[in-house]
């Protein structure tokens, strides 16, 4: 019973981390129709801006935990967001109106292009930070002596996914900007017939997109204490199969896939192996794809000829 | 440079534009470029390269602005100005007049003024020709015809210079292997063409079925005493097989649904090599792999008595590098086999229903075509050339481990395929002689090849999202009338 209580304090952190990258694959899917293969990239984009904010504030000779982690959610939101309108403006927005596979290949070649600008700027070694944020609460203690822990980095990682996550949804259902958004994810044309700026709304969706995934990236540093330039890939395909098992374009849909997977990921991990995890993970969006291709809360797509 | 009479467009506009460019350039570079983590004994450090900064900004600055001078009308001066950059940069690169530092940098500066170059000298032609911006394809779409038809023309001088090579005398132990190296990842990408090229399926697990083949072949011969040409065609089928089994549920899929699913069973197929150590020796992979013999007859210094070794058959003094040769030989006579087939498979009613599925699957399914089979088909017949490339993988190598066949591998078949244009057969031999070839004569780029790879795909598909060469050839046409030159009907 302890343990089961430690593996779901330990997943749903996880789950959190997925369910941030996932809404940035799930809002481009959602307007574009396309996978955006670097969206992992990002992520990871983020997680490196956070480690040199991190430094540079320790350069500057900042002490107190709750400004730095601000300054670094903000820093790391900021740089990356724009790195994520740079890449739906350099290799997207040309490709809008092509053939399906034409920007899927581009984000591909972006994802290869990013890892390796990074790797070539900051190097392929790993990058550690000193914890920031120690110590926790011990809930209760099993009989054999096993401790459920729960850190105050979890307690802050979850809570500020949460509101982020509230504060998101509350933006897409409320402000002019969300109704523009799903205007355009509902019919592009019939959007611009009426005067919505397209290329606005889609670059914005890049840059929310990115903001969230940099804050994933922000999370993940300080919840692992260390980042490297592949990190990206492997957490981008487990979002992207989160995304899926919600039910591609829907936000509340790759928040509970996230948590899923993340979930899942960690319970396989704790009962039956960890060698095989990441198989898991792949089994599962294999198997969503066959069985309920919509996802769990997807709405079916219909083709039009 | 003669100042220009009248921009068409007013300068302030112009500096703006750039402006804000080298803004957004600025933000981007700042915290990647600007600050450098830097591991030091315990921890990181972190160190500034601001120069380096403030060069990478003004240089994408500058390309801004003479892009933009180029599309007010200056196209001309400036592009003997940048092309006649490119060509010093060139001649010092080889002569060493002027040392550089920051060697990253300087190539940059390169890549920057030879893209502008290009770009003037494509809006000049544009203007010359009065083309508008359809005429971008109809001049892409020239070049790849006249590239193809010179293919068909130069096509058996390649394959003779192909069967020629080992009897050149620059034919070295290290051109031998660098030929061998293109030539397998031509292999591969004709083998990845029939699935991405015909059947219009993105493959990004096709690895997985080259990783099949090479442990099959590893595992017949270590453990049952196969020799080569035995264990080929089975290696084939096994990957044929799981080409099925893996294809079976998920070809209902849509295309981008179908290349992230084929890209987890990449990863998986990896996984599983890596752990399943019993069977596949885990991440320290299968040694000592027998190399292939000829006809039977070994490449020893010294055979065991009774048994011809090949320098003794043909009377010649030993030399490793005989090996090589036939190595080569039998990629060669692999590739054509691959290349043969799907010309040959074009022409039947399926190749002719892939090609169709790949333009419109609705369609097909209206003319009573059965989707998931003949996409099946397609998927099928790629894995098998990808085990058959895997069984060579393995002979030629002698050790396998489940590093050689990680996403990055599959990314490299798939850019090989995009680049020489998704279809096109000569297009895959460009591209595997520029990507593969290339970098294996410059070493000191290797660290620059994955970026420019990236690089290139993110390109080729924004200025040609078909593929470099691609070009299709009417199938049928409709009356005797040639299509009017170069431009074939749509």
């Amino acid at each position: 019973m302890e343990y089961f209580l430690q593996q779901l304090i330990n997943g749903v952190t996880l789950g959190s981390i997925f369910g941030l990258i996932a809404i940035g694959y799930t809002m481009v899917y959602g307007i574009l129709g396309m996978v955006n293969f670097a969206h992992g990239d990002i992520f990871m984009i983020g997680g490196f801006i956070s480690v040199i904010t991190f430094l540079v504030l320790g350069l500057l000779g900042v002490t107190w935990v709750p400004f730095a982690l601000v300054c670094m959610l903000l820093m790391a939101m900021m740089f990356t967001s724009i790195y994520g309108w740079a890449v739906e403006r350099i290799g997207y927005r040309a490709l809008r109106n092509s053939n399906r596979l034409a920007p899927l290949i581009s984000a591909i070649g972006m994802s290869i292009f990013l890892e390796n600008y990074v790797q070539l700027l900051q190097g392929a070694r790993n990058k550690a930070i000193t914890p920031m944020l120690q110590g926790g609460v011990e809930l209760m203690t099993s009989d054999s002596g096993f401790t459920v822990h729960l850190g105050y980095m979890q307690i802050v990682i979850v809570v500020v996914t949460a509101a982020l996550m509230a504060g998101f949804a509350l933006m897409i259902a409320q402000t002019s900007l969300g109704r523009q958004q799903r205007a355009c994810e509902q019919d592009m044309r019939m959007a611009r017939l009426l005067g919505v700026d397209v290329d606005r709304t889609i670059s914005l969706t890049f840059v929310m997109g990115a903001a969230l995934a940099a804050v994933a990236g922000m999370v993940w540093l300080l919840y692992y204490g260390i980042i490297d330039f592949y990190v990206g890939f492997l957490a981008g395909i487990k979002a992207f199969t989160a995304a899926v098992l919600g039910g591609v374009g829907s936000l509340p849909g790759a928040m509970l896939g996230g948590l899923l997977i993340g979930l899942i990921e960690v319970f396989w991990a704790a009962y039956f192996s960890t060698a095989y995890k990441d198989v898991a993970t792949f089994g599962i969006l294999v198997c969503v794809l066959i069985f309920r291709p919509t996802g769990l809360l997807g709405q079916p797509d219909i083709e039009k000829v | 440079m003669p100042m220009p009479k009248r921009l068409e467009r007013p300068m302030a506009d112009i500096l703006k534009d750039a402006a804000i460019t080298g803004f957004i350039a600025f933000a981007l570079a700042l915290p990647l470029v600007g600050f450098q983590t830097v591991d030091q004994a315990s921890a990181i450090v972190l160190q500034t390269r601001f120069p380096q900064l403030f060069y990478a900004v003004a240089l994408i600055f500058t390309g801004r602005l003479l892009l933009l001078f180029c599309n007010a009308g200056l196209a001309r001066p400036i592009m003997l100005v940048t092309g006649a950059f490119s060509v010093l940069w060139l001649v010092n690169a080889f002569a060493n007049f002027v040392t550089v530092n920051w060697q990253t940098l300087n190539f940059l500066t390169f890549a920057t003024s030879t893209v502008v170059a290009l770009r003037a000298w494509v809006l000049m032609r544009r203007r010359a020709a009065a083309l508008t911006e359809r005429g971008k394809d109809v001049m892409g779409e020239r070049i790849a015809v006249a590239v193809n038809r010179l293919a068909r023309r130069i096509g058996p001088f390649i394959a003779a210079f192909a069967v020629a090579l080992p009897f050149m005398p620059f034919a070295d132990q290290r051109t031998m292997d660098i030929g061998i190296a293109v030539l397998t990842y031509v292999m591969l990408g004709w083998g990845l063409n029939v699935v991405v090229g015909l059947a219009g399926l993105l493959d990004l697990g096709y690895v997985a079925f080259y990783a099949v083949g090479a442990y099959s072949y590893a595992l017949l011969s270590k453990g049952l005493g196969f020799n080569f040409w035995e264990a080929l065609p089975i290696a084939g089928g096994l990957a044929a097989s799981f080409g099925i089994m893996l294809g079976f549920p998920v070809l209902r899929l849509r295309g981008d649904y179908l290349a992230i699913v084929t890209l987890g069973f990449g990863e998986m197929i990896r996984l599983v090599l890596l752990n399943w150590s019993a069977l596949t020796n885990g991440a320290r992979g299968i040694g000592d792999i027998p190399r292939p013999s000829f006809f039977g007859m070994p490449f020893t210094p010294a055979p065991p008595p009774g048994i011809t070794a090949v320098h003794q058959f043909f009377g010649v003094d030993f030399a490793p590098i005989h090996r090589v040769y036939w190595l080569y030989y039998i990629i060669l006579l692999l590739a054509v086999l691959t290349n043969w087939f799907t010309l040959r498979i074009r022409r039947l009613p399926i190749g002719r229903a892939w090609e169709a599925l790949r333009e419109d699957e609705i369609a097909c399914r209206a003319l009573g075509i059965n989707p998931t089979n003949t996409k099946l088909t397609a998927f099928a017949i790629g894995a098998m050339f990808a085990g058959f490339a895997g069984s060579f993988f393995a002979t030629r190598q002698g050790f396998i481990s489940p590093e050689s066949f990680n996403f990055l591998e599959s990314a490299i078949i798939l850019a090989i395929v995009v680049l020489g244009g998704m279809g096109s057969q000569i297009g895959v031999v460009v591209a595997a002689f520029l990507l593969i070839g290339g970098p294996e004569y410059f070493r000191d780029l290797q660290a620059y090849r994955m970026l420019a790879f990236g690089a290139l795909m993110v390109g080729i598909m924004v200025w040609r999202p078909q593929g470099l060469l691609a070009h299709r050839d009417p199938t049928l046409r409709l009356s005797k009338r040639p299509a009017p030159d170069g431009v074939p009907g749509r």
